[in-house]
């Protein structure tokens, strides 16, 4: 009887699957804090056709599938919680089309964000997409079906409220098209139709694999400039944000305190992202957030921060590498966040809730929350860095992360891209009525329960 | 393993994988294989499961490790400030450890065997080293200012042998001074380190300073970026004390505007730069500055260029193991569909190397008609020098 490998060989090429240790090792694990848990083959399909025949086989042979982008979601998404074929979806990775006019791109799912801002800069130089402060090889695919955010989610909302339409591979290894795509050629929205994207955000890959998506695009505009505008009142500090988001002028508003560098502590730092087409326009767009918080700005209770020009050039990179860098300031290798979406008056105890799990758990801790929308909500953000090669200390970071999302929970809010024991804790206070049709849903796409089980079970 | 203690610090966050502005993938091995084991963190992370014990030196991951063509993009593009530097140390380190185990891959160990038993990896013999200069004008060392070394791709390939005979050629119309080896000259030794052969890195070394040494030579031009890397650096760390240029540098400071008089048809020219003078030494004015020089050509740059630049995956060994090779995703390929899409007649290198795997690769990508691959020494000796 012919291999699983080598039916995964047909489909792919055998260049494309390996079921050798060194893949399965690595693919066991992303940079967090999750076990590893280990693929028996991991496969890099090139297209929709190649998808689909592999989740056919799948099916046919009740193998679990795991679609990956990037691997970059920190919390342990992509591993094979109970083996099977894991995706790497990043040999698809074309641009298949910008509409200038209409703004968005249509790419495949394993298109990275850094990819798409070089096309548009190079190409659409007036255009741009939210870019999240993921590194850049994070798909487009991966970040929007999580529900992510970015730099233009202040203007524009998470970017799962930025997707027009999907190409998605159901369970059943059929092909459909979502939104205005399933009626016409152009992927410009998915209103007027049922909104059936949903079966497939926040998912976690358990519902279907997306080959395809279309996404919002913005104006780039020629001139950009930020302002940090800093408190040491965290109660002031939902109020702060309320004036700077009614004045609707801003792309980006994300908040961060860290303990280092020691002039930051004890801080909250909002930095301020606006952009314009002229000089004048961007100094008559600053005068508008400073008057937005001018009470403050009169009683000195908070104030813009000086900014020299290299400080304000590291603040303007997207994305921000020094995210990125969090991971090494124990020299260690690692951090983990629990991004918590949660509505923005519950600053003030989120951040002490912060504050006290960093001190209890002894963690290396870096806190933020970006905004989305006009305050609708925000993501609060809670780093804890670890030294991977100490298993104590990953251990002691695994704690932090568990505690912060109890925390989460009881404040009202929800973690997002929840690890798997989140994602139990998240269940647990779920409206049953909602758990009981989230499963329903799945026996009726998944009756054979292949896609990425293990997450959102509550066994 | 030397630089163990960096290896559980990468976070394996991925900027290591592009060039500055993210367009495309950077990193030859991982755009070839596309597993994540190819790219740079993945490296890091399976040389930390090898020395736990997790892992075994398997074959794969004798291919996993000898497929890095020490491009150097991961070391300019990771994003940690405190160990980037080290990187392809490491990677270096990793395949030590395999040499010294004898777990190697069979094109490895056919590179390597040659060079330990006839001084260079193509089996051939010494006194063919210097038989490209035969009826020319170059005569061998015997005190002039400088020594031209050519290294192995450029005394033994067909393409190599070629620029040797254009480098030499100009340097002695611009008037330098320079005396070759020929069937004295041995093997560099650059790749052999590369591969993780430090062993015989060294040995070559050694022999070629007392050469150097004993025929007086103090200033020597390098034909390939690799030898002038080994020789300048490697070298210089085990006690020599060598002036080292590659030949652009020489050309470029001899060259100007003044020496060419004759108008000359317009050339759009691209220029790759070569990982070994780009990256790992910095220099990515010379060649440019020559180009320049010259009447008639237009210099358009590739999206990728100086530090961005896509190797072309002939380093680290790969040239003769050939492990990037095949399939459209072959860095070579990619490269030369990146050169095309300027519209440049003319994809300048400066890399006997490069020469190679572009010639190759603009075969296979059917775009001969195109665009020629040529030295820059070739690029000038096409125009008219008054002098
Ligand atoms: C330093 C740093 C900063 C970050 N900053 C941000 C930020 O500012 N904003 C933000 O939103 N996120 C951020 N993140 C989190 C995360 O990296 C991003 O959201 C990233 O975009 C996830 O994309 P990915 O390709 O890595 O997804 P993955 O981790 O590969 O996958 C995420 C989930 O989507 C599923 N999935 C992936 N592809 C498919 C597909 N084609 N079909 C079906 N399911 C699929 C996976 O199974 C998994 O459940 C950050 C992470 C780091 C490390
Ligand atoms: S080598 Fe550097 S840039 Fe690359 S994954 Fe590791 S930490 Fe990130
Ligand atoms: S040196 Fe080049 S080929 Fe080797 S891992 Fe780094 S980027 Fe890849």
């Amino acid at each position: 009887m012919e291999s699983i490998k080598a039916k995964l060989a047909k489909i792919v090429g055998p260049d494309y699957v390996s079921d050798q240790p060194e893949e399965r090792y690595l693919y066991a694990m992303d940079p967090g804090t999750m076990p590893p848990r280990k693929p028996d083959f991991v496969v890099l399909p090139e297209n929709t056709a190649q998808v689909a025949a592999i989740v056919r086989l799948a099916n046919m042979e009740k193998i679990p599938l795991v679609p990956m982008g990037a691997g970059l979601v920190l919390s342990g998404l992509t591993r094979a919680l109970k083996g099977g074929i894991i995706l790497d979806m990043k040999r698809m990775n074309r641009i298949l089309e910008v509409n200038e006019i209409s703004r968005y791109a249509l790419v495949e799912a394993g298109a990275s964000q850094g990819m798409l801002q070089a096309h548009l800069k190079k190409h659409h130089p007036g255009l741009k997409h939210s870019m999240p402060d993921a590194p850049p090889m994070a798909t487009l695919a991966g970040n929007v079906l999580i529900h992510g955010s970015g730099h233009l989610s202040h203007a524009a909302g998470f970017h799962s409220d930025m997707l027009n339409g999907l190409e998605v591979v159901l369970p059943s290894g059929e092909i459909a098209s979502l939104g205005s795509c399933a009626v016409s050629p152009a992927w410009f929205a998915r209103a007027p139709l049922p909104d059936l994207a949903g079966l497939f955000l926040g998912w976690a890959g358990t519902t279907g694999i997306v080959t395809k998506l279309a996404i919002k695009l913005y104006p780039r505009y020629k001139y950009e400039d930020i302002l940090i505008f800093v408190a040491d009142k965290p109660e002031t500090v939902p109020d702060i944000l309320y004036r700077i988001t009614g004045a609707q002028i801003a792309e980006d508003i994300t908040a961060w305190m860290t303990p280092k560098p020691l002039w930051a502590k004890g801080f909250q730092h909002i930095n301020i992202t606006f952009a314009a087409d002229s000089k004048e326009e961007l100094i008559w767009k600053r005068n508008l957030l400073r008057a937005a918080v001018k009470p403050y700005l009169e009683s000195k209770e908070a104030g813009f921060m000086p900014l020299p020009p290299p400080m304000k050039h590291r603040f303007l990179q997207v994305p921000a590498s020094d995210l990125a860098r969090f991971a090494d300031i124990k020299k260690g290798g690692g951090f983990e966040y629990v991004g918590a979406i949660m509505p923005v008056d519950r600053f003030p105890r989120a951040y002490q809730e912060g504050l006290n799990i960093a001190e209890r758990f002894q963690a290396a801790y870096s806190l933020g929350a970006r905004i989305i929308g006009v305050n609708h909500c925000m993501m609060f953000f809670y780093a804890y860095a670890f030294n991977r090669a100490d298993a104590a200390d990953v251990e002691r970071a695994q704690q932090a992360l568990e505690a912060t999302n109890t925390a989460v929970l009881a404040m009202g809010g929800i973690p997002w891209k929840a690890e798997e024991p989140a994602q139990k804790q998240i269940l647990a206070k779920m409206n049953p009525q909602m758990l009981g049709l989230m499963n329903q849903v799945r026996a009726m796409l998944d009756p054979n329960g292949i896609m990425n089980p293990g997450n959102w079970e509550v066994n | 393993m030397e630089h163990a203690e960096i290896l559980h610090r990468c976070f394996r966050c991925g900027y290591c994988k592009f060039p500055d502005n993210y367009v495309d993938l950077n990193c030859p091995a991982y755009l070839k294989f596309r597993f994540e084991t190819y790219s740079p963190g993945g490296r890091m992370w399976l040389l930390r499961g090898l020395l736990k014990g997790d892992l075994q030196p398997s074959a794969r991951m004798q291919e996993i490790l000898f497929s890095c063509a020490t491009c150097g993009n991961c070391v300019n593009h990771c994003t940690m400030t405190g160990f980037k530097d080290l990187l392809l140390e490491a990677f270096t380190a990793g395949k030590e450890m395999l040499v010294q185990a004898g777990k190697l891959p069979p094109p490895v160990r056919d590179y390597l065997t040659p060079l330990l038993e006839h001084g260079n990896p193509f089996k051939l013999p010494a006194k063919k080293r210097g038989a490209w200069a035969a009826g020319t004008a170059a005569d061998l060392y015997s005190n002039q200012e400088y020594l031209l070394y050519i290294g192995d791709v450029g005394s033994y390939t067909d393409r190599g042998r070629a620029m040797a005979l254009s480098v030499s050629e100009l340097l002695g119309r611009l008037g330098v001074s320079f005396g070759i080896l020929g069937a004295r000259e041995i093997s560099d030794g650059n790749d052999a380190r590369a591969m993780g052969e430090k062993d015989l890195f060294e040995e070559l070394a050694r022999r070629n300073l007392d050469l150097f040494r004993s025929a007086g030579i103090q200033k020597v031009i390098t034909l390939s970026p690799h030898g002038f890397h080994a020789l300048k650096n490697g070298y210089a760390a085990l006690g020599g004390e060598l002036q080292v240029f590659h030949y652009t540098q020489i050309l470029a400071k001899r060259i100007n505007k003044a020496a060419f008089t004759t108008p000359e048809p317009p050339l759009k020219v691209c220029y790759h730069d070569p990982c070994y003078l780009g990256r790992h030494n910095q220099e990515y004015n010379a060649a440019r500055k020559i180009l320049f020089s010259l009447p008639g050509i237009q210099l358009v740059e590739m999206e990728r260029h100086r530090q961005n630049a896509l190797c072309c995956g002939g380093g680290g060994g790969n040239f003769f193991t050939d492990i990037l090779g095949g399939g459209a995703d072959a860095p070579a390929r990619v490269r030369v569909r990146e050169a095309a899409a300027t519209g440049a007649q003319v994809l300048a290198v400066a890399c006997p190397i490069c020469a190679n795997m572009f010639e190759d690769a603009l075969k296979v990508e059917g775009l001969e008609d195109r665009m020629h691959v040529k030295d820059i020494s070739e690029v000038v000796l096409e125009r008219k020098i008054s002098s």
